[in-house]
């Protein structure tokens, strides 16, 4: 294995100082922890012969005359006895372990002994110093380069001279902004020669707006948000409040002290704010449970638990999931310290299980529009000035009341006697007192009804069916059969004659006083056969009303008669079976006629000087029921008004929070983890390896999220330095970012590291300051050219000793292919969206939940940047996750870099980056007259460098044979373009735009533009 | 003469570039080739796994575990000895009783082993004799989404990595045309619209994503984005990868960067792909004799039968795990029904894929395992007649099977009691299912580690024996 042989030498070369002197952090407690912590740990269960290496203590304590290390002196260390030792029964670790010690491991440990066998606290629990700046001014900008200077010239290395002007616009564009820098700015940049163009840059990225949302993308990993619940079903929910709240947040440049607060506890600072409130999405961002059958108590721990878990690696790098069930084996923290942390936040008002509804669970608050306020301002000073006038119009409307308005009161509807009713299932049908007709004998399943009517109207215009209720009915509702409702799924009419042909009676509308939600009215007049007019027969009694409005009104000639066919075929025993009907020639007849009591009709022929105070009130209510015009409009607007002020109001998307209960939930040790197995009962507290929270604090959620950032937490800085470090340079200077604990890496560079992570809390936790001295390094701008010495010196780029080059992350390699090709739509915030993918993803294999069969938006919503691509998480966006983005199921802090052969072909062939590269051709073509200067553009816009002549050469030789392949192939041309929705200019040559769509498509495939270079 | 190809010959960057990598990135699929173990732990019995997941969870006293003295209890309410307080599912925790449901169907004695199956199982039961039946399985969770999980990734909760991960994580890819880990879905006719599966049951987890399982599609490309966009045919294609490595390989000159040289192999292993996923998916040249073996739905893309078809072809071409999952098994209500349209999707495929290993002689190195998350309850969820019941979730004991390399033939582990609640012989955890699965393969569960958040964590967690009676 050549490959890792030399990868060896040179991690060898990196962690054995030339001086030989060993520390206990770097190169001692690394080999313990891997070989001897898990017997011989702080997890006293599964500790053997009372032995723990884990401290000085343990390690040179007397055990009946064995020392595990006497420091200094070889012979008399047990621990060396053991290491090297032939003897099956006391060798150690013993023959089985899983992990043995290699030679070059024991006699490291030896030499340690030998040199003392000194311990030191695990350096991430120690909060860090500034260290003096070391190194020289030969070199570098800031302080950053001191440090990595002097590595790089130890290890017989020189710093790569600083890259090219186009690729550091390039590298901080997508560092700072998550997208490649356009042709503008370009030019800008590149024609920018004062001695501070460099810095003018950074300045103006980090206050693009794109910057928030470039650091949401890398805060959404770690706070696990998605747009769904994440089991079984696998409901929507609408979180996307609390993702614009950070992409705001960054783009304040909010300290993170701050930013921390508010997301732990901005429910519990005093007068909260609506966003300092939406900021505690972050910890009920985690899945919720809603699969059928599911225990409550059991998921209401993993919910608490994944917030523990999550805050852990987010601000410490720790990872507490193994002391659920017993102590930690390797970080100093018990089982009963992380139950006690647990308690933090085991207090949510929440429900361990759901029912599966797309929605928000509670807590929840209504996210509060800063804008609303105004915006309803506006229709209010509306609404009081027609409130001015209006009591003055209501008396004047009162005052004019007289007896013509009673005619309007009159019946419209005259109750009809059929002539003849027949059942095709036999019903007979019996007249009631009420002039309605009771079904009575058989009683068919489905049955087809006709009713001949002889009106006596000369212009009918409507008709009107009654379904009246009968206490003899099941629930005494509409019909014999089943429950008691009915389902009228078809009705129709016609004129028929003795002789004649009958002449269908088109019906134009039909209404009805009540509706089932499924079953309007309108749905017997759609001619389908399975749905029809319901009205909730199972549980309502009142009198329903359908009307049916005639296209034109109708007169009978004489021997003319009226047939109306109701048809109850959609459901069995689902028919009406006690009806009244009744006609009208009233245009536009009311369903239910008004009726007046006697009182009112009396108060109104009163002449108004007449009336008696109580026939006053009598009137106003009369006209709040029948207001005249002038009232109505008046009254309409107000409605309208209040609507707007309504929805403005209401329409305020909600979002889940954090709430803590009066009383805090009781916290129990749970035994082995487990839900049911509650034992000894704590109460909220922080681990005792950790600073002890501030004065003044109170120990819940609030004080939790102060200590995290007090000054003295060794952890919070360092971690948050180092993931942004890993940002910009691939690998943190801590490479396990996401592990701070007793396992984790050892620094390449401990001194810078504290030295950021201090400078970082001096400056207030100003990100964009911290930002900016990094990408201000000249360790940053850096060339990234590996040659053969730092190939085989610094092959990881541990050193530094090049620029960062490494593979872009998922969102930023789509996010390029829309920008470079002027597709993109910038739009910031808002619901998630839906660009393209491939069919099925959602439904192929999930029956369940309301994410299903998936479309893409059409509304230009489809090139929205990718971190608002709504989120499945059981089936998440493929063109993401194919790229090494998770599932956002659970909490993840740290990203692969892979390059696979499935990357290949979507890069190739989804229709994203097919129609890119069409919609980017289709701007080369608009470049210039001839292929040279489109593909020249082209190479330019998306790689940000001029073309070479041998790249030219490649490119415009096989823009020619393809052009040769469409003109002879035109449908092939037109197949291609018609890919995607956009559509292209008709005025292009269809084979020149196709070949030079495959050429745009290539630009967009190079390693050069998928990578950070 | 089409002027492409006659490019193509000019051309020869690319013969020589796949010929003279060097080191590649560290980050590629293609530089795991020989897995992050170097070799095996010991000789593997199997050089590749065909696990037929029943997703929703079997009956067992229906199929595998008959409790003919049951008729006797029919509708008696299960007996508080028997439950001992064992905690149930909220969808029959509210019932007033628990009626014992004894199974409608008949059981017989099957080969020489005498293998007890049910009159649902007739083609099963022709293979009985090369079958080692487990009807002593138990696991944790009572619920679909973290039961499946845990049979998957060891864990119950979202974000470990999945048993085939595992595998490509250790062992690398063992051929280079096709993924490692390939994942085939069918629904089933039992229950159609049953319980649905997630992408993180063959999810990679913590680990790299390249370790992901692919899943072979129903519709559309069998691979995500396998097909060229419309206009754009095989050749151009080459000719259009020819241009990109000649660009590629220029900047590598300047930046020295070996990801360049991965990229370029990436690529080109795409480009293999494209051709030889679907050569894997045309059955065209498969005899009827063969077709017959896996009964009439063999032809209808996406069902269970054409899957153990594919599954036969990825075998052959050294897939190493390869995993179907049908839906349809969650039986609440109706099951005699149900679990009827259950078997007779997967019955004749199941026993035929095994007869057409075996045949080929590839079941001596081919390991087959056939199971669900769970079982089911003894006692009737919802109402219970004679003819008609439905049993709930239950975790305290199930049947599995396994078959071929390195598993004793025609032999049965473990013993229920009476009622088919509790384990009486021999209990079988799904952390003992997972380390023998791995021993088979050549891998020691728990040497097999991924060091995460600072710790080393294993498909079996601190658990897991192995199922040494079922070894041959």
């Amino acid at each position: 294995m050549p490959r890792s042989g030399q990868f060896l030498l040179a991690l060898l070369a990196l962690i054995c100082p030339a001086n030989g002197e060993l520390h206990f952090n770097r190169d001692i407690r690394p080999i313990l922890a891997d070989t001897c912590f898990n017997c011989h740990g702080v997890d006293e269960g599964s500790r053997k012969a009372g032995l723990r290496l884990d401290t000085a203590e343990g390690a040179y304590e007397n055990y009946d005359g064995f020392r595990a290390i006497v420091p200094g002196d070889l012979k008399e260390s047990e621990l060396i006895y053991r290491i090297f030792n032939d003897d099956e029964d006391e060798v150690m670790p013993p023959p089985d372990h899983p992990h043995q010690l290699s030679e070059t491991q024991k006699n490291t440990l030896k030499q340690w002994v030998l040199e003392g066998g000194k311990y030191e606290g695990h350096w991430a629990f120690i909060p860090p110093e500034k260290a003096q700046i070391v190194g020289s001014s030969k070199w570098g900008e800031n302080a950053i380069d001191s440090f990595i200077f002097k590595k790089i010239t130890e290890a017989g290395l020189t710093p790569q001279p600083e890259a090219s002007r186009e690729t550091l616009l390039r590298r901080l564009s997508l560092d700072l902004t998550g997208l490649p820098p356009t042709l503008d700015e370009q030019k800008t940049f590149l024609n920018d020669k004062s001695p501070d163009a460099y810095e003018k840059l950074v300045d103006r990225l980090l206050s693009s707006p794109r910057y928030g949302e470039r650091m949401a993308m890398w805060w959404l990993d770690g706070a696990r948000y998605a747009d769904t619940h994440g089991f079984q079903a696998d409901w929507e929910r609408y979180q996307w409040p609390w993702r614009d709240w950070v992409i705001r947040s960054f783009n304040q440049n909010m300290p993170f002290d701050q930013f921390t607060i508010e997301q732990l506890a901005g429910d519990m600072l005093p007068n909260a704010t609506n966003s300092q409130i939406v900021a505690t999405g972050f910890n009920r961002n985690h899945r919720i449970n809603t699969e059928g059958g599911s225990l409550a108590a059991e998921w209401h721990v993993e919910n608490v638990i994944d917030r523990v878990e999550t805050t852990g690696s987010v601000w410490m790098g720790l990872t507490f999931n193994c002391c659920r069930c017993h102590d930690h084996k390797y970080d100093p923290i018990s089982q009963k310290e992380f139950y006690q942390f647990y308690s933090f936040f085991n207090n949510v008002p929440e429900k361990g299980v759901e029912r599966g509804t797309p929605k928000n669970f509670e807590p929840t608050i209504k996210v509060e529009d800063p804008e609303a306020e105004n915006k309803v301002i506006q229709p209010e000073s509306a609404i009081a000035e027609i409130e001015k006038t209006l009591s003055s119009a209501k008396e004047k409307a009162a005052a004019d009341l007289n007896e013509n308005i009673l005619r309007k009161f009159k019946n419209p509807w005259t109750t009809q006697k059929p002539t003849k009713i027949t059942s095709k299932g036999k019903t007979a049908f019996t007249l009631q007192v009420d002039g309605s007709y009771l079904a009575t004998g058989a009683k068919p399943a489905t049955d087809l009804r006709t009713i001949i009517l002889e009106p006596n109207l000369k212009n009918l215009s409507s008709f009107q069916i009654e379904a009246l209720s009968d206490p003899s009915f099941p629930n005494k509702g509409y019909a014999r059969g089943h429950n008691g409702n009915f389902v009228l799924s078809g009705i129709n009419a016609h004129v028929i004659q003795n002789g004649k042909k009958d002449i269908p009676v088109k019906i134009a509308k039909a209404r009805a006083s009540y509706e089932q939600k499924g079953y309007p009215v309108s749905s017997s007049l759609d001619g389908k056969a399975n749905t029809g007019w319901a009205v909730d027969g199972n549980t309502k009694r009142e009198a329903r009303q359908a009307v049916f409005d005639l296209a034109k009104p109708i007169t009978l000639k004489l021997g003319q008669q009226l047939k109306i066919t109701l048809n109850f075929g959609a459901f069995p025993n689902h028919s009406i079976d006690r009806f009244r009907l009744s006609a009208t020639d009233v245009k536009s007849p009311p369903l239910s006629p008004a009726t007046l009591d006697q009182a009112t009709i009396l108060a109104i022929k009163t002449p108004h000087q007449k009336r008696s105070p109580k026939q006053r009130k009598l009137l106003a209510a009369y006209l709040s029921q029948h207001p005249t015009p002038d009232l109505s409009e008046r009254l309409t607007k107000i409605d309208q008004l209040k609507a707007e002020i309504t929805k403005l109001q209401g329409s305020a998307p909600t979002v889940m929070v954090m709430k803590e209960l009066p009383n805090p939930r009781k916290a129990h040790i749970l035994d082995r983890g487990e839900y049911d197995q509650p034992k000894e009962e704590v109460t909220a507290g922080l681990p005792s390896i950790l600073p002890p929270i501030p004065k003044g604090e109170k120990m819940n959620r609030l004080g939790l999220a102060r200590w995290l950032v007090d000054k003295k937490h060794p952890l919070t800085a360092r971690v948050q330095v180092n993931r942004i470090w890993e940002n910009l340079f691939g690998t943190g200077l801590v490479e396990s970012s996401e592990n701070f604990g007793t396992q984790a890496d050892y620094p390449s560079h401990p001194q810078l590291l504290d030295w950021l992570a201090v400078d970082f809390v001096e400056n207030n936790w100003d990100l964009k300051d911290l930002i900016k001295t990094m990408v201000m390094s000249a360790t940053y701008r850096q060339s990234s050219k590996l040659d053969s010495i730092r190939r085989e010196k610094d092959p990881q780029n541990r050193l530094l000793s090049r620029g960062p080059r490494f593979r872009l992350q998922a969102e930023m390699i789509r996010d390029q292919a829309l920008a470079v090709s002027g597709l993109i739509n910038d739009k910031i915030g808002g619901p998630s969206v839906r660009p393209y993918q491939p069919a099925g993803i959602w439904s192929e294999f999930n029956f369940y939940g309301n994410l299903r069969n998936y479309k893409h938006d059409t509304n230009g919503n489809q090139y929205r940047r990718s971190l608002y691509t709504i989120w499945k998480r059981t089936a998440a966006p493929p063109a993401m996750t194919l790229f090494d983005m998770g599932s956002r199921e659970v909490c993840s802090v740290k990203r692969a870099k892979t390059n696979t052969p499935l990357q290949a072909l979507a890069l190739m062939n989804d229709v994203t980056y097919v129609e890119s590269a069409k919609a980017l051709a289709q701007q080369m073509m608009s470049s210039g007259k001839n292929p040279e200067a489109w593909i020249r553009d082209g190479f330019k816009r998306t790689v940000t460098r001029e073309i070479t002549k041998s790249e030219l050469s490649v490119l415009l030789k096989g823009y020619q044979r393809r052009l040769n392949h469409f003109k002879r192939n035109p449908e092939a041309a037109k197949s291609l373009l018609s890919l995607g929705e956009m559509k292209v200019d008709p005025k292009k040559d269809p084979a020149q735009l196709a070949s030079l769509t495959t050429v745009a498509s290539l630009i967009l495939n190079l390693d050069e533009i998928i990578t950070k270079g | 003469m089409d002027p492409l190809s006659n490019e193509l010959n000019r051309r020869t960057f690319l013969k020589t570039s796949a010929h003279g990598f060097g080191a590649l990135g560290l980050g590629s699929l293609l530089a795991k080739d020989d897995g992050m173990l170097i070799g095996t732990h010991h000789k593997p019995k199997a050089k590749r796994i065909i696990y037929m997941f029943q997703s929703g969870a079997p009956s067992q006293m229906d199929l595998f575990d008959p409790k003919p003295d049951l008729g006797e209890r029919f509708s008696e309410d299960l007996p508080d000895s028997i439950r001992m307080g064992q905690r149930i599912t909220g969808m029959t925790s509210g019932q007033k009783t628990l009626p014992v449901a004894p199974s409608i169907f008949k059981f017989a004695q099957h080969g020489q082993s005498g293998a007890w199956l049910s009159e649902l199982l007739p083609h099963t039961a022709k293979v009985a004799d090369d079958l080692c039946i487990i009807k002593s399985m138990h696991t944790e969770a009572i619920n679909h989404d973290p039961a499946i999980t845990f049979f998957q990734t060891g864990h119950q909760l979202a974000g470990r990595p999945s048993i085939g991960s595992w595998m490509s994580y250790g062992l690398g890819s063992s051929n280079k045309d096709l993924p490692t880990y390939v994942v085939l879905t069918s629904r089933g006719t039992g229950r159609p619209n049953d319980q649905p599966l997630y992408d993180r049951l063959w999810g990679s987890g913590f680990i790299s994503t390249q370790h992901a399982g692919v899943k072979f599609r129903n519709t559309g490309d069998p691979v995500l984005y396998l097909s060229n966009p419309d206009g754009v045919d095989r050749p151009m294609r080459r000719d259009m990868l020819d241009d990109l490595a000649a660009l590629n390989g220029e900047r590598h000159q300047i930046v020295g960067d070996p990801e360049i040289e991965a990229r370029i192999a990436q690529y080109e292993m795409a480009f293999r792909m494209q051709a030889s996923v679907p050569e894997l998916t045309d059955v065209k040249g498969e005899s009827q004799e063969v077709l017959d073996l896996y009964g009439p739905e063999v032809k209808k893309p996406g069902s269970y039968a054409a899957n153990c078809l594919l599954a036969r072809r990825l075998a052959e071409r050294d897939v190493r795990f390869i995993q179907l999952f049908h839906q349809g098994w969650d039986h609440h209500g109706g099951l005699p029904k149900a679990l009827k349209g259950q078997c007779s999707d997967t019955d004749h495929p199941t026993a035929g894929l095994l007869t057409d290993l075996k045949q080929r002689g590839m079941l001596e190195d081919t390991l087959l395992v056939w199971g669900g998350e769970f079982g089911r309850t003894t006692y009737c969820q919802g109402k219970l007649t004679r003819e008609n019941y439905g049993r709930d979730h239950h975790p305290k004991c199930f049947s599995m099977w396994m078959a071929g390399a390195g598993i004793k033939k025609g032999i049965t582990i473990g013993k229920t009691d009476d009622y088919c609640y509790n384990i009486l012989e021999d209990p079988i955890h799904v952390h003992d299912l997972n380390a023998t699965i791995l021993h088979l393969l050549g891998v020691d569960h728990e040497r097999l580690t991924y060091r995460f958040q600072g710790r080393q964590f294993r498909l079996t967690d601190v658990h897991g024996k192995l199922i040494k009676q079922a070894l041959s």
